[in-house]
């Protein structure tokens, strides 16, 4: 290279990979470009509210906090606020467990240089799978019978996932097309099961298009608050385990190396004896399998019953599923990350919702698509990173190819 | 290579060309009328339609995967086939009934695949040039609400379609400032922009609507009634009085094919597509190109799905698109990057959602079975995606952003 100014051809580099692509970001970003842009999408949303609705941004945005439960720890606040602060704050980290789980679904699939954009369609796998085990083979003890059910909930989301991955590894088919279709192919398909007439229709009422309930005995425990008002659940824990399992297999094992050599540059990856075909269906498994936890989580802890509409209304972009995008983008794909911006969107997802808000101060039907607007902002301010582009390059002079191609 | 296995190998690679494909379709559609006769005897008229459709599919495989004349064969047989084998299975009722249901069926067909036409030909510009559209289901649902509203509040259709175009043009805008000039991951934007199109109309509906919901007397797209054909048997009822959006989709794909195959603008998109740095040597303005494909993909998008809320719905309801345009992308990819495969799929795919409407009452009463036939656009793309057969081959440079020199 004559001229140093000259920028290396992002197309043609064979490194190329949004992983590499984001590590790079990663590493010039640190910690200030994810809470810069969640700053910034907050102070969009806040606009949106002044301009549209005329209303007092900062107060609607207190009354959305106020929801979350998060002021449950500050030393200052009243019992009595402190009591409905707990209760908030269940609800917000019930919503949080199964953020972390596709959270990590997603990450674990980019830390391949995979993009599973499935995570909704494993989800919905794993929770159609858990409430059948659930609602059947009732003469089980119920610890076996959770486990069962999570075992084999987890395992479908990683099966449906795996044929992406599967895909990918033999006929080069593109996982995001491949997922997208399976994800529908799952809607429709509970569609059918839980329709009328269905294979796994309650049996209770003709008419409704649902599941059985679950047996009594496999509702998770719930270890903090109230059950009847739908406290905590232990499913909280088994997602904060998952957030290490993540760490420790990337990190520590020779699978996590291999996964992450292959999601900077499959090429080097195969001239250094890793067979990325295998790489490429593991890791799709595994991220399956994280999301379809989340799915049986969520039926065990607190659904207990799955409806038609339940899952097909579940197939816009505001569900839990696809959330994990903007959850694993955000948490820059590591484990601390992940847990934090978890909580972020659990709490706005808790703190918009009409059980939450209060009313008075904004309405909780517009706070909602307020959220969705937040998300996809953060999405497209993580996605681009114009931080990083503009003020990183400005002060180094280096452009994100340059790494590439010095790396391959 | 072992020599044994040399014509195995030719014969599987026989198979699996174009024309081996369609040939299949066309056993497949004489199955599928077959089926209802003797010794087979199905009763219901599920099983002649589901190998009629595969065998349809297997024709649109091979006429866009260029064994056209087989292709167009098998197409045919699958049809004939599902006629012929439901004929047979109602074979009590009597044959002028028959007609009215299937040509109802397939005018109901036009309706359901002409918003999947408008977002897939949208889809096809965009990604022929290089740039992924997975926002097509957000660019679709802003049209949908903008168009209704544009229509409520100018109280006129025309306008509506404008603002529709206008708004899925805005939303394609950010798109493409941010995968093209930021160079953004154009998944992850194409994410967003579905998120951030569900929470506007979504924010925008209740907002303006609230509980109430879009008053009743909005204008609507017209219809085209044809005088001469109305009365024409069987043709009539399909084709005498369709949605003027329907006409124009026709149009529309007739248009984009000339465009992209026939004329110089084509070339240079698809060349972009392909080969950026190719086409930027030559002097080929490869942002330019992308900005223009993108911004075009949006209006389609949202014209289809202004057609979707003032041609056919004639309401709105948040996310009221509800996987329509991930199914459009489906037909994009099922059809090939062409825009006439792209159609016949989205046609297949009409078929298959009108089915799932008019079945049921095939059935007894309320089953859920008719909703396995919206499993069948997904299931036959995730084949032909990754099919060895005649697989779906994307243009060369997508998804990658380009840096000039």
């Amino acid at each position: 290279m004559t001229e140093p100014q000259v920028t290396p051809p992002v197309e043609e580099g064979p490194g190329e990979t949004v992983a590499s692509r984001f590590a790079f970001y990663q590493r010039a970003g640190g910690i200030l470009t994810p809470l810069v842009t969640t700053v910034f999408a907050f102070f969009i949303g806040g606009l949106v509210v002044l301009l549209i609705t005329h209303k007092n941004p900062f107060s609607t945005y207190k009354a959305i906090f106020n929801g979350t439960g998060l002021n449950w720890f500050f030393p200052w606040i009243s019992h009595a606020e402190r009591v409905n602060a707990a209760y908030n704050l269940q609800s917000t980290l019930l919503l949080t467990t199964p953020l972390i789980l596709t959270g990590l679904a997603v990450a674990f699939a980019f830390r391949a240089g995979l993009f599973n954009i499935g995570g909704q369609g494993q989800y919905a796998a794993g929770s159609i799978v858990g409430v059948w085990v659930a609602s059947s083979l009732t003469g089980l003890p119920g610890l076996l019978h959770i486990v069962l059910g999570i075992v084999l909930g987890a395992l479908a989301g990683g099966a449906l996932a795996g044929i992406a991955g599967f895909l990918r590894a033999t006929v080069g088919a593109h996982e995001v097309i491949t997922t997208i279709m399976l994800n529908w192919i799952v809607f429709w398909l509970a569609g059918w099961l839980f329709g009328q007439q269905g294979p796994l229709q309650t049996s209770r009422e003709r008419s409704l298009t649902q599941s059985n309930d679950i047996a009594q005995n496999t509702h998770l425990h719930v270890f903090w608050g109230n059950p009847i008002l739908q406290g905590l659940h232990v499913g909280f824990f088994i997602a904060l385990a998952m957030l290490v399992v993540y760490w420790v297999i990337l990190n520590r094992t020779t699978l996590g190396y291999e996964v992450r050599a292959v999601g900077f540059n499959p090429e080097a990856a195969r001239y250094a004896g890793i067979d990325v075909r295998r790489i490429y269906f593991l890791s799709m498994a595994i991220s399956g399998t994280f999301a379809g936890l989340a799915g049986v989580i969520d039926v065990l802890g607190w659904k207990f019953v799955l409806s038609v509409d339940d899952i097909q209304g579940q197939a816009g972009a505001g569900a839990v599923g696809f959330l994990g995008i903007a959850v694993a983008l955000l948490g820059r794909n590591s484990a601390v990350g992940i847990f934090f911006s978890a909580l972020l969107f659990g709490a706005l997802l808790n703190g918009t919702s009409d059980r939450h808000l209060d009313p008075t101060v904004f309405p909780p039907t517009l706070a909602e698509n307020l959220t969705l607007l937040i998300q996809g902002l953060v999405l497209l301010f993580i996605g681009a990173d114009i931080l990083v582009i503009y003020l990183w390059r400005a002060r180094r002079r280096i452009v994100p190819g340059k790494l590439r191609s010095s790396s391959t | 290579m072992s020599t044994y296995a040399e014509p195995v190998r030719v014969a599987a690679s026989r198979l699996t060309q174009p024309r081996g494909v369609g040939i299949a379709g066309i056993f497949l559609g004489t199955l599928a009328a077959w089926l209802a006769l003797p010794p087979l005897n199905s009763r219901t008229v599920l099983w002649p339609i589901f190998v009629g459709i595969l065998a349809v599919a297997a024709g649109i495989w091979s006429v866009s995967r260029g064994a056209g004349r087989v292709g167009w064969g098998a197409v045919a047989a699958g049809i004939l086939g599902i006629a012929l084998g439901s004929l047979a299975t109602r074979s009590s009722v009597s044959q002028l009934d028959t007609v009215v249901v299937w040509s109802a069926l397939l005018a109901s067909t036009l309706r359901y695949a002409t918003p999947l036409t408008f977002a897939a030909i949208g889809g096809l510009f965009s990604e022929r040039s290089g740039v992924v559209n997975i926002g097509l289901e957000g660019m679709m649902l802003m049209g949908s609400f903008f168009g209704i509203w544009g229509a409520d509040k100018t109280d006129s259709w025309a306008l509506g379609v404008v603002i529709a175009i206008v708004s899925g043009m805005m939303l394609a805008l950010v798109h493409a400032v941010f995968t093209i000039s930021l160079r953004a991951d154009q998944i992850v934007i194409g994410t967003a922009i579905n998120f951030l199109a569900l929470g506007i109309t979504g924010y925008l509906f209740t907002d303006i609507y609230g509980a109430r919901g879009i008053p009743p007397n909005v204008p609507e797209i017209p219809d085209i009634s044809i005088g001469w054909l109305k009365d024409a048997y069987f043709i009539g009822p399909i084709f005498g009085n369709l949605n003027l959006m329907i006409w124009l989709s026709f149009v529309l794909l007739i248009l984009s094919h000339i465009v992209l195959f026939k004329m110089p603008i084509g070339l240079r998109l698809r060349a972009v597509g392909e080969h950026p740095r190719a086409a930027d040597t030559v002097g080929i303005s490869v942002y330019a190109t992308r900005y223009l494909a993108v911004l075009a993909s949006g209006g389609l998008a949202a014209l289809g799905g202004a057609y979707l809320t003032l041609g056919f719905i004639h309401n709105f309801d948040q996310n009221i698109t509800g996987g329509r345009g991930f199914i459009a992308l489906a037909a994009l990819i099922f059809g090939k990057w062409r825009p006439f495969g792209a159609f016949a799929a989205a046609l297949l795919f009409g078929f298959s959602s009108a089915l799932g409407d008019r079945l049921p009452s095939y059935f007894t009463a309320g089953s859920s079975v008719p909703q396995l036939f919206n499993i069948l656009p997904y299931a036959l793309t995730l084949i032909a995606v990754a099919g060895v057969i005649g697989r779906s081959i994307p243009p060369a440079a997508i998804g990658r952003p380009y840096v000039k020199q």
